[in-house]
């Protein structure tokens, strides 16, 4: 059984159908990308997994069960985290919190315990302090632990969103876009990451990403979508050489020219 | 500048991060504790009602610094309060369970308002708790055999185990019952903060979105931030109540929850050091004015709201020049001294950004 | 006929709060954000024209001296988003739900000082003139002028809006401020060019409301019945404001006849509460949603 299973997903905003049968399953353990130009609807279908949109039809099923019916905030629970195109930090927070509140899905004390900090809520506050740690000691963050996002650069921020994705223990990473606005070396060390994180980890990933050499080198499978429809499904490779997708990116012209 | 090296999680965890730290906290406590000893009956007044003000404002501090929304109706809430509290006391009720009651009721209501209130958000939301509080005045007003409508109602003395707090009578007793309830309720509130309960109540603040992508259920935990803050600010006002010794509607007007907006502003959105920095300015200003109205002879009388433009001359200048309040400005100082000589004039310098509306049209 | 002089009366009242509304949403237009201060911006208006108008203090005739104590107040609104609002420019909202709510507080000393807090009386051409519309039907000159005055303003206001280059500008500003300012649109001035146009609003409903009665530095708590106008008519539309308005002075003449003694002066925030319960972006609302 996949892991996530989408079948004929879609969403329609007043007469734009913004995503329109989209329909694909992700294995346990592999990296899937999904690509396509702006505004074809992939930020669309993390937003309909996520559960911030409903779906006007379709299907989206987590570990065989059905999601659609969830509200939002009940998907973390599940296993399921995500990163924002445009980083959703808590800005006035310092790095140490942010990943701390990743931790949210795992509290286990009520908010009175909370107020007289008994001793259980102390031991979970370890808990979470140690996992915490150990996101911190993966994306080499140690130097921003205590410094507020509001300060950090652009690629810091991104790296944190990345950790505070992983500090919720998920099973399956939906990365929106974890390269753009970054260099090439903060490109390379996401690579790096995103492959530790499949192989050592044992995490299932699902990115939308525009950067090819980035999709080329960590997904195994990957899904072209324009327009909201699916273009072609497949190796990366495969993809890339679809005259379909080719004709997406840069318009029947270039087509007459590749074949000719 | 101090460096302390941290060898556990829990030095982290911990309320005070080293032994000097929690020493000033109880140099603090002690001087507090010995005011009375120290201070006249008038100003042991001013203490007392400080003491309240800043009760009240780690109530609104919770919400609209810790939790983001606004409320300009927290008047309503110590009216709540104050009147349960008088009323359940003239029914024969000992003084802490009317107390606690008050409490309870406030934070009730103010969780029953939070649902359909948390829908709304910025300024539809202050304009709603506007509009509350406007009904809560008028409701106090008809519902006179619990009131006393617009002739008020006396809040009985307080009475425990023979010794009496009352505020005329037994200032002291009262500062120091004040002064207890405030150490309770401040300790709470830090140990909101450092748990998940409070992270939750920042992350909503700060980003709707991702709050409910890490599953934070964001009705619910605005629910709990308005109940919470309702139920401080309840409480503060039963205290109130005790204080005036005799009030009616008049006493938690629409100004008294500018007041209070005005106190958790300036002393610093996000700092529970701010509700009390923010008490003591909203206590000084009157005490100021009329010093310098003894010292330099100039007749302000012509000028009756002289008090409240200075406020709002002080809150705008805030608004405009520190947002952060008067600890963010602590902060800077601090900062600033630590660092002496190697900090740079545009440390602290603000992004101004252009406005990217949500609108969608 | 006693429902309908009733209905009328309330109308006349509804257009002030409709007016002031006006200024509400003309600001949220420009700056995204609600002006608390409108209310008093009323308020001074009414006294500024009563400086030029009255005998005993200029004496100047009754039309001129709106005209130039709109004029000052146009002053007034350009200063205060010149030298205050855009001070928090780029802040959240709150910041100027803050601002604006001590600016209402230092207007309303400003006008007790000069003006004193005892009540005064506007004299105007319109006091004690009665128009008979039919056997038994009148209404006061002042009523009349209200209710025309304000038709006439919101249909200026939305012409001015819809049709006008400078009009547009200012909608453009207001939908994304960094899109406008790259399109060439001095987006600070024209936020400025707005807040005089609400000080202008603000000073004919001053006029209008003084026409009716005696004024005194706190009329401009009426603002808060008049954000109940802009929260039913939603605050992103001018005619709703003013539909707004109207609805709330209705419902007030209605309750005050017939329902029992207190329920006036709820009715307006009761509705209101429901207003932003069921209907959030106002009976004729916009669609508001955030993009992820």
């Amino acid at each position: 059984m996949a892991l996530l299973e989408v079948r004929d997903l879609a969403i329609a905003f007043g007469g734009l159908k913004a995503v329109d049968g989209v329909s694909f399953s992700v294995e346990k353990g592999e990296v899937f990308a999904i690509i396509g130009p702006n505004g074809a609807g992939k930020s669309t279908i993390f937003n309909l997994i996520s559960r911030f949109y409903d779906p006007s039809a379709g299907s989206i099923r987590f570990e065989g069960r059905e999601i659609t019916g969830l509200a939002a905030h009940e998907i973390a629970p599940l296993g399921i985290a995500r990163t924002f195109q445009n980083i959703e930090l808590f800005d006035h927070s310092t790095v140490l919190q942010n990943l701390l509140m990743g931790r949210h899905a795992h509290r286990r004390t009520s908010w009175i315990e909370d107020l007289l900090f008994l001793p259980r809520v102390r031991r979970e506050e370890r808990l979470h302090r140690r996992r915490v740690e150990e996101v911190i000691e993966f994306l080499e963050l140690e130097a921003h632990r205590n410094k507020l996002i509001a300060g950090l650069p652009y690629g810091v921020r991104k790296v944190v969103e990345i950790g505070r994705a992983l500090a919720t223990g998920p099973k399956l990473l939906l990365l929106d876009e974890p390269a753009s606005g970054l260099s090439v070396e903060e490109t390379q060390d996401v690579a790096f990451w995103i492959e530790d994180m499949q192989k050592d980890m044992g995490l299932t990933i699902l990115m939308v990403e525009h950067d090819m050499n980035l999709v080329a080198r960590v997904s195994n499978r990957v899904l072209a979508v324009a327009n909201g429809r699916p273009l072609a499904m497949g190796t990366p490779a495969e993809v890339q050489g679809h005259p379909a997708v080719i004709e997406a990116y840069l318009g029947t012209a270039a087509v007459s020219k590749v074949s000719a | 500048m101090r460096f302390i090296f941290k060898t556990s999680y829990d030095r982290d965890i911990d309320l005070f991060e080293d032994g000097w730290h929690r020493a000033r906290i109880a140099a603090l406590l002690a001087v507090l504790v010995a005011l009375p000893f120290l201070l006249g009956e008038y100003y042991l007044a001013e203490a007392t009602n400080l003491l309240i003000w800043s009760l009240a404002g780690m109530g609104l501090m919770l919400l609209v610094g810790h939790s983001g929304q606004v409320s300009l109706g927290h008047a309503a809430f110590l009216a709540i309060g104050a009147y349960t509290d008088a009323a359940l006391m003239h029914c024969g009720l000992p003084w802490p369970v009317a107390f606690a009651a008050a409490g309870l009721v406030s934070g009730l209501f103010g969780a029953l308002v939070a649902i359909p209130a948390i829908r709304m958000s910025g300024i539809y939301l202050a304009i709603a708790t506007l509009a509350l509080f406007v009904l809560v005045e008028e409701a106090v007003i008809l519902a006179e055999p619990i009131t006393g409508g617009i002739g008020g109602i006396m809040a009985p003395p307080i009475q425990l185990f023979g010794i009496s707090f009352e505020r005329y009578g037994a200032l002291a007793n009262f500062y120091w019952l004040c002064l207890g309830v405030v150490a309770a309720v401040t300790l709470a509130y830090a140990n909101l903060l450092r748990s998940p309960t409070g992270r939750a109540f920042m992350a909503v603040r700060d980003s709707e979105v991702s709050a409910r992508a890490l599953g934070i259920n964001v009705a619910r935990t605005k629910t709990l931030a308005f109940g919470l803050s309702c139920a401080a600010t309840g409480l503060a006002g039963s205290l109130m109540g005790h204080f005036l010794g005799f009030f009616n509607y008049e006493a938690f007007s629409i100004f008294i929850s500018i007041n209070l907006l005005l106190v958790v502003t300036i002393g610093g959105l996000g700092f529970i050091q701010g509700a009390f920095l923010g008490a003591i300015l909203i206590a000084a200003v009157p005490q100021v004015l009329s010093i310098l109205r003894d010292v330099s002879g100039i007749d302000t009388s012509g000028y009756p709201g002289l008090e409240t433009v200075v406020f709002a001359a002080i809150l705008i200048g805030f608004i405009i020049y520190e947002p952060m309040g008067l600890y963010g400005r602590w902060l800077k100082i601090r900062t600033f001294f630590d660092l002496f000589p190697l900090c740079r004039r545009d440390m602290f310098r603000r992004q101004k950004s252009y406005l990217k509306t949500e609108r969608m049209r | 006929m006693e429902l309908v002089q009733l209905l009328l009366g309330g109308i006349a009242n509804g257009c002030i709060y409709g007016l002031i509304a006006l200024g509400f949403v003309l600001i949220y237009k420009a700056s995204e954000g609600v002006n608390f201060a409108q209310g008093d911006m009323m308020m001074l208006g009414a006294f500024v024209t009563l400086g030029f108008v009255n005998a005993d203090r200029m004496d100047l005739p009754f039309l001129p001296g709106v005209a130039l104590a709109c004029l000052v107040m146009g002053c007034v609104g350009y200063g205060i988003d010149r030298f205050l609002v855009r001070g928090v420019f780029g802040q959240p909202q709150f910041a100027m739900v803050i601002l604006t709510i001590a600016l209402g507080f230092a207007l309303r000393f400003v006008a007790g000082t000069i003006w004193g807090y005892s009540p005064l009386v506007l004299e105007t051409p319109l006091a004690g003139v009665n128009l008979e519309l039919a056997a038994g039907l009148a209404v006061s000159a002042a009523d009349a002028a209200t209710i025309v005055t304000t038709v006439v303003l919101t249909v200026l206001l939305w012409a001015f809006f819809a049709r006008t280059r400078l009009g547009l500008a200012i909608q453009a500003a207001s939908q994304n401020q960094l899109a406008a300012y790259y399109m060439g649109i001095p987006v600070k001035f024209v936020n400025s060019l707005v807040w005089a146009l609400s000080g202008i609003v603000a000073t004919v409903a001053g006029v209008l409301y003084a026409a009716k009665g005696a004024i005194d530095p706190n009329i401009g708590l009426l603002g808060i019945k008049a954000f109940a106008a802009a929260v039913i008519g939603g605050f992103g539309s001018l005619p709703g404001a003013l539909a707004g308005g109207v609805i709330v002075g209705l419902i007030e003449a209605t309750a005050q006849r017939y329902g029992p003694s207190g329920i006036s002066q709820m009715a307006p925030y009761a509705l209101m509460l429901l207003v932003l319960v069921f209907w959030p972006g106002g009976l004729f609302a916009q669609i508001r949603a955030k993009k992820v």
